[in-house]
């Protein structure tokens, strides 16, 4: 894993990507804080990465692209493959070299608040707390980019999907407060899931009879609920679409409240992406 | 040691390796051989644990590659098809990186790496990013990442490809200093390469083991086929008379075909002079034309391109083996199959073989070639 970590780390360096990443994080955290701090002479540091959260979108799927995909294409995950370590200790070690990468970043804008404080009333641990809630949302988004480009060998393919992926993540919440609370569109919305994720299943698989089941395993329980505890179901989907809102947590730590349960919710989220891209690389040697 | 049993390999529904067994011993040169297609890179990628069987068991000294991957992956140095480099990085960058990816103390690292350069002439190359190397010095690169690590296995796919006639001499050269210490696996569809080199040969052909046999075996059996092939125009009983007087040659093969005869002869033991001159005065005494003699060299060439066209062939050392082997009782069916088609088989692929020789023609007369369209 130490080696891993190294390799990779040292390569975001030699190939500009990690002085590109860092720079554009730092020049946009400029501009922000520029705006917000002394044209308009706000002294929170919090509005800074409220908006500086937008730049993740594009900076961290940039950055994670080419972790798993670049290998897959150049051949070298057949060295990876066939060193003595676990295909855990490889995906780990090139997520902690991406996490070094942006918590260099991260730590640059740390410098923001000391400065502010020269000019007016900083509070520290206002600033802090929602840099560190900003590093957790960065580090979460940053394992499922790492999913996305485990899944291809196109860093393009993998940097559109986490792109895309991200945005869509960020309007989530939006998304959640137009859906009606009443059973009938939850179940209508479930519906929906249940059929991308059959569809899905079929175009990987190409295996009717496996997108076919899984279509029934979701409808089952689904008909039960309504049919049987509607009251459950209703506001069900907007709940579950705002538990997945990732952006939407980091908004408490930028109203200064460091929220625990976010914290063991960004750290299960990154488990989680890890988790799968280790079972994605896994997955390729079988097929 | 490797212990290859009941290896399959499938994508979809194309079966790649087809219950493949075979052992490796330790201290041999060995020769993975087939056409192109033929599984060879499949069935190392499944020994180095880069790919997953769909059934079967690969033993790395004792070590399951499935279950204790780790373990036994520490015995084996791998060299892909493709070097797998990382080409932003210089030749020693790279290596220090394989040696402490496969756990080497630094101290240890450091000479080795020094050791591994010298061996695979890169020391003076070591400074300079692989993406400048020429394909030549890649592929040194990949050999020189397979042997860090001191693995007492070293398995190269294809390490000869795209080298100038002069690296390949000295990677071979190389290979065979490997093979002093070490188990060393080739693989190649270049047989001059296999022959130059290796000890042992496994000819592996649309996913199945065809031959697993030492190289000088199977150039015995090659050379069986050696021998002068002579067209008389005669009736196969004159000929044979002749051929009974020649004093020290033999004849086998023969068969008529429309008042032209034809056998192989060979030298009997002890026999001095030339096979050919013997049979021209022979057959001149007794007043019958030849209308052909041309030698038949057969070669592991010739063997190769028998089996491997030929996938139902299986050669007696394989048949034998494989009966050894424990098996299950369907399994064991199909064996009493195949053995019944054996002598068949052999028979056709010998034609092949025919087919395909390489021929020197002595003497051949105009009213032969007509025959021949």
């Amino acid at each position: 894993m130490g080696a891993i970590f190294k390799r990779e780390f040292r390569s975001y360096f030699t190939n500009m990507t990690g002085y590109i990443i860092i720079g554009v994080m730092f020049v946009f955290c400029g501009i922000f804080s520029t705006f917000i701090n002394l044209l308009q002479g706000y002294a929170s540091f919090e509005y800074i990465l409220n908006n500086q959260m937008l730049i993740l979108i594009v900076v961290i799927p940039i950055l994670a692209m080419r972790s798993l995909a670049e290998d897959r294409r150049t051949k070298t995950d057949q060295l990876l493959y066939s060193l003595p370590m676990s295909t855990a200790s490889v995906v780990v070690g090139k997520y902690l070299a991406m996490l070094a990468v942006y918590f260099l970043s991260v730590l640059g804008m740390a410098v923001v608040p000391v400065i502010l404080s020269g000019f007016g009333d900083v509070s520290f641990t206002a600033a802090y707390s929602s840099l560190f809630g900003f590093f957790l949302l960065g580090a979460a988004l940053l394992a499922i980019c790492m999913f996305f480009s485990s899944m291809t060998e196109s860093q393009i393919v993998a940097a559109v999907l986490g792109v895309g992926g991200a945005f869509v993540l960020y309007l989530l919440g939006s998304i959640a407060s137009i859906i009606p609370d009443t059973a009938a569109a939850s179940f209508a919305c479930f519906v929906i899931v249940a059929l991308i994720i059959a569809i899905s299943l079929y175009v990987v698989t190409k295996n009717y009879i496996v997108a076919v089941s899984a279509l029934i395993i979701c409808l089952i329980p689904l008909v039960l609920l309504l049919v049987l505890a509607s009251d459950t179901l209703a506001g069900l989907f907007p709940d579950v679409i705002k538990y997945l809102a990732i952006f939407d947590r980091f908004e408490k730590f930028t109203g200064g409240i460091f929220d625990l349960t976010a914290v063991i919710y960004y750290l299960s989220v990154i488990a989680f992406f890890v988790f799968v891209s280790v079972q994605t690389m896994e997955k390729r040697r079988w097929s | 040691m490797i212990e290859v049993k009941n290896l399959t390999k499938k994508y979809g529904n194309h079966v790649a390796v087809d219950n493949l067994s075979f052992t490796i011993e330790t201290g041999k040169i060995y020769g993975l051989l087939g056409p192109n297609g033929a599984g060879k890179s499949t069935t190392m990628n499944i020994v180095t644990g880069c790919l997953a069987a769909t059934s079967g068991t690969v033993l790395v000294d004792g070590h399951d590659i499935f279950e204790e991957p780790i373990e036994a992956k520490k015995h084996i140095g791998y060299l892909p098809e493709l070097p797998p480099l990382y080409t932003e990085m210089t030749p020693y960058e790279y290596l220090q990186f394989v040696s402490e990816a496969k756990g080497v103390p630094y101290e240890e690292a450091v000479k080795e790496i020094k050791n591994v350069m010298e061996l695979t002439g890169l020391t003076e190359r070591r400074d300079r990013l692989i993406k400048n190397l020429s394909k030549g010095f890649r592929q040194r690169v990949g050999i020189a990442q397979a042997m860090i690590g001191n693995p007492d296995i070293i398995i190269l796919d294809e390490p000869t490809v795209g080298l100038d006639p002069k690296q390949i001499i000295e990677i071979r050269e190389l290979i065979k200093a490997l093979g002093e210490k070490k188990t060393v696996i080739i693989s190649s569809h270049i047989l001059a390469e296999i022959s130059a080199v290796c000890d042992h040969v496994i000819i592996i052909s649309k996913g199945h083991l065809v031959a697993d046999d030492s190289l000088e075996s199977l150039e015995k059996k090659a050379s069986r086929n050696n021998g002068l092939t002579v067209r008389v125009k005669a009736g196969i009983s004159a000929a044979e008379a002749v051929f009974k007087k020649i004093q020290g040659v033999e004849y086998r093969d023969i068969e008529e075909n429309n008042g032209v005869t034809t056998a192989i002869v060979t030298a009997a033991e002890g026999f001095e002079g030339t096979v050919s001159d013997a049979v021209f005065f022979a057959f001149a005494e007794a007043k019958l034309p030849i209308c052909e003699m041309f030698y038949r060299e057969s070669s592991l060439e010739s063997i190769f391109l028998a089996i491997t066209d030929n996938p139902d062939f299986i050669p007696d050392a394989v048949a034998s083996k494989a009966g050894n082997a424990e098996q299950s009782d369907d399994a064991a069916e199909d064996e009493a199959e195949d053995e019944e088609n054996k002598t068949e088989e052999a028979s056709k692929a010998e034609e092949i073989a025919k087919e395909d020789d390489d021929y020197v023609p002595l003497f051949s007369s105009n009213d032969d070639e007509e025959d021949k369209k």
